[in-house]
């Protein structure tokens, strides 16, 4: 396999394969978790419920007070790699023009040369939470396998799609067709590990902003 | 495995659902809610890490309810959950873990820990692994009637001098009236004063109330240790006795798991609401503050801090009363930085004060560190508080750590200064 048919592979094939796994894997996650439901709380409320999840889902994305203070890195560091990883995803020329291809939908993108220091910001931040996770006690401890793998998984599309716009070390065609495969890895690994968190963590917030507005807790 | 292994496990698998599996999802190993647990804080041990005390249910959720973990299972390549492990997180579900619900707020992905600590400990309890002195307490509350194994006639005691003081006649057992009052017994033994503070504002806002001689513990070690069908037997007695007297309401003593374990996991646990409403003595007292029955003839004059009880406050959601009820009977309050739901727990709630190792109780004095600082802090010698519990285990680090600090119950305080 030439360097061309392995590009010509990754966007056919490859990709429906990924996206394929992709697309049933998080319908059966979704379905294995929220299908559990939960028992009805009868104790009467303290208000009306009202909005109680739906504020946690909003609340939740900004820092309760004094929290920055005591972890700076992982608030700032979480912050920028995240919307970094959108900006990248959904305003890249290129990703606009596949989304739109599959889907139909388009909107207009950033200049290459915004993305580009996005993409370096963002794999600066990227390193940044990872040496903290090996140099923090409670991160160290908590982490397995799976923290190293998902961090690895995310950061060699950023990494790749980089290098390969760059023309750094390998030729561009190799590069983007590595870039493509390292995409589909983190689709078809993501419904299945900690990076599903991308999807859960609306249900998470909702649970808890209900459960607790409940009792009359804005949490 | 042992057949107490297997009914632990099967408790567990009884008790996760939705929200658990949805939680346990999310976690992303960022380990913020550490920083939001006294226990980590104080002692700067990861294995206090709030997400890391759910290990043995993450791992049953992900054996039981996952593929993935299903086939990992079946292949024999997952750690199965011992008793050994169990026995080993004792520690961590019990001594250090005061159910306090403070990593709830802060987990960035919305995951409610507190929650999952209630359910993991429904398997430990059932397998086993509680604490002696929880299952002591448990044991005396079903056996006796409380957890300090106190009998009616140590409340007819308390009625009866609170009578004396007071000079009025208390009703015992009698149908149709407003209140059913019940006490803790930290109350009984310790604060008898609670009951005539009571006595005291409710003649005053012109309110009936009666104890029953067969309720009048109002807290539940079963839901401390997570045994919920216990919980379910020792709440009931209350139920039956307040609709058998067809009271409007029952009032929750300051005590604060009390509140919670009647107010919020009593219908729960009986599956239907209740015939009568459960107020917590402070939204009462709040309630007569704006009516204008509550006035002071005098004010507290030494500089105070106020500590919220987790149970009562940013757990069972009574976050509008203690403030204004404090500003009405001190003069000079301090609001501290960490107040209302995002108070520091006094370090022995969720039944943690009813263990008595040397090991827990060190770990208990070193959790109080947190208080003592908001305390020195503010620079005040003294402090208020509205629970039984919460008030035993700051007494005990004042004692610990040589401190000349006065801890006052909001109640009583209120009592005292009360327009004659």
């Amino acid at each position: 396999m030439n360097e061309m048919q392995f590009l010509t592979w990754v966007r056919g094939p490859g990709l429906d394969i990924a996206i394929g796994i992709f697309l049933l894997g998080v319908l059966w996650r979704l379905i294995e978790i929220y299908s559990l439901g939960r028992k009805v709380d009868v104790a009467p409320g303290r208000h009306r419920d009202g909005a109680s999840g739906l504020h946690t889902v909003f609340r939740r994305s900004v820092p309760p007070p004094g929290m920055v203070k005591r972890s700076p890195v992982t608030y700032i560091g979480g912050y920028v790699f995240h919307i970094g990883l959108a900006i990248i995803v959904f305003l890249f020329e290129p990703h606009i023009i596949l989304i739109r291809d599959l889907t139909g939908l388009s909107w207009p993108g950033l200049p290459s040369q915004v993305i580009d220091l996005v993409s370096v910001i963002t794999l600066g931040a990227m390193l940044v939470v990872l040496a903290d996770r090996i140099k923090k006690p409670v991160k160290r401890y908590l982490s397995t396998f799976e923290d190293w793998f998902t961090w690895t998984l995310t950061f060699l599309p950023v990494l790749t799609g980089w290098m390969a716009v760059q023309h750094l070390l390998l030729p561009y065609t190799t590069m983007l067709a590595l870039h493509i495969l390292s995409v589909e890895l983190l689709l078809i690994v993501l419904p299945f590990t900690k990076l599903f968190h991308a999807f859960t963590v609306f249900g998470s917030r909702w649970y808890l902003g209900k459960i607790n507005g409940h009792r009359g807790v804005p949490v | 495995m042992s057949a107490s292994l297997q009914k632990g496990i099967n408790a567990l698998k009884e008790v996760i659902d939705a929200p658990v599996a949805s939680y346990l999802n999310s976690c992303v190993h960022c380990g913020l809610c550490a920083e939001a647990c006294l226990f980590h804080l104080e002692t700067d041990d990861p294995k206090y890490t709030p997400i890391h005390k759910l290990e043995p249910l993450r791992r049953v959720y992900e054996q039981e309810y996952t593929l993935l973990g299903r086939l990992k299972k079946m292949v024999g390549l997952s750690k199965p959950v011992t008793d050994d492990e169990l026995e080993e997180w004792k520690e961590l579900v019990y001594d250090s873990c005061t159910m306090c619900g403070r990593c709830s707020m802060v987990c960035p992905v919305g995951n409610d820990i507190v929650y999952m600590v209630r359910k993991l400990r429904e398997g430990m309890a059932v397998s086993g692994h509680a604490p002696e002195g929880i299952q002591g307490a448990v044991k005396r509350t079903v056996e006796i009637g409380g957890p300090m194994g106190l009998k009616w006639p140590a409340v007819a005691n308390v009625i009866k001098k609170a009578e004396a003081a007071t000079g009025e006649t208390i009703n015992v057992d009698k149908p149709g009236v407003d209140y059913l009052v019940l006490l803790s017994s930290m109350e009984i033994v310790n604060y008898p004063e609670y009951l005539e503070a009571l006595v005291k504002i409710f003649k005053k806002a012109g309110i009936s109330f009666t104890l029953a001689s067969d309720a009048f513990e109002a807290t539940n070690a079963g839901m401390q240790i997570g045994a919920s069908d216990l919980a379910k037997l020792i709440v009931s007695r209350i139920i039956n006795s307040a609709e058998k007297l067809g009271v409007k309401y029952v009032l929750s003593p300051e005590c604060g798991h009390a509140y919670m374990a009647i107010r919020w996991e009593g219908p729960n646990l009986i599956g239907r609401p209740y015939k009568f409403e459960v107020r917590h003595v402070l939204e009462v007292l709040d309630e007569l503050r704006q009516k204008g029955v509550l006035k002071m003839k005098d004010k507290f004059k030494e500089p105070l801090i106020l500590h919220d009880p987790c149970q009562i406050v940013r757990r069972g959601g009574v976050l509008e009363a203690p403030e204004p009820l404090v500003q009405t009977v001190a003069e000079n309050y301090i609001p501290i930085v960490d107040k209302q739901k995002w108070n520091w727990c006094c370090g022995g709630g969720g039944g943690a004060s009813a263990i008595h190792t040397e090991e827990a109780e060190a770990l208990r004095a070193k959790a109080f560190r947190i208080k003592k600082r908001q305390i020195e802090e503010n620079g005040v010698n003294t402090m208020v508080t509205f629970c039984a519990n919460c008030r035993i285990v700051i007494e005990e680090g004042f004692d610990h750590y040589g401190m000349n600090t006065q801890l006052l119950g909001l109640t009583e305080l209120l009592a005292e200064h009360l327009e004659d």
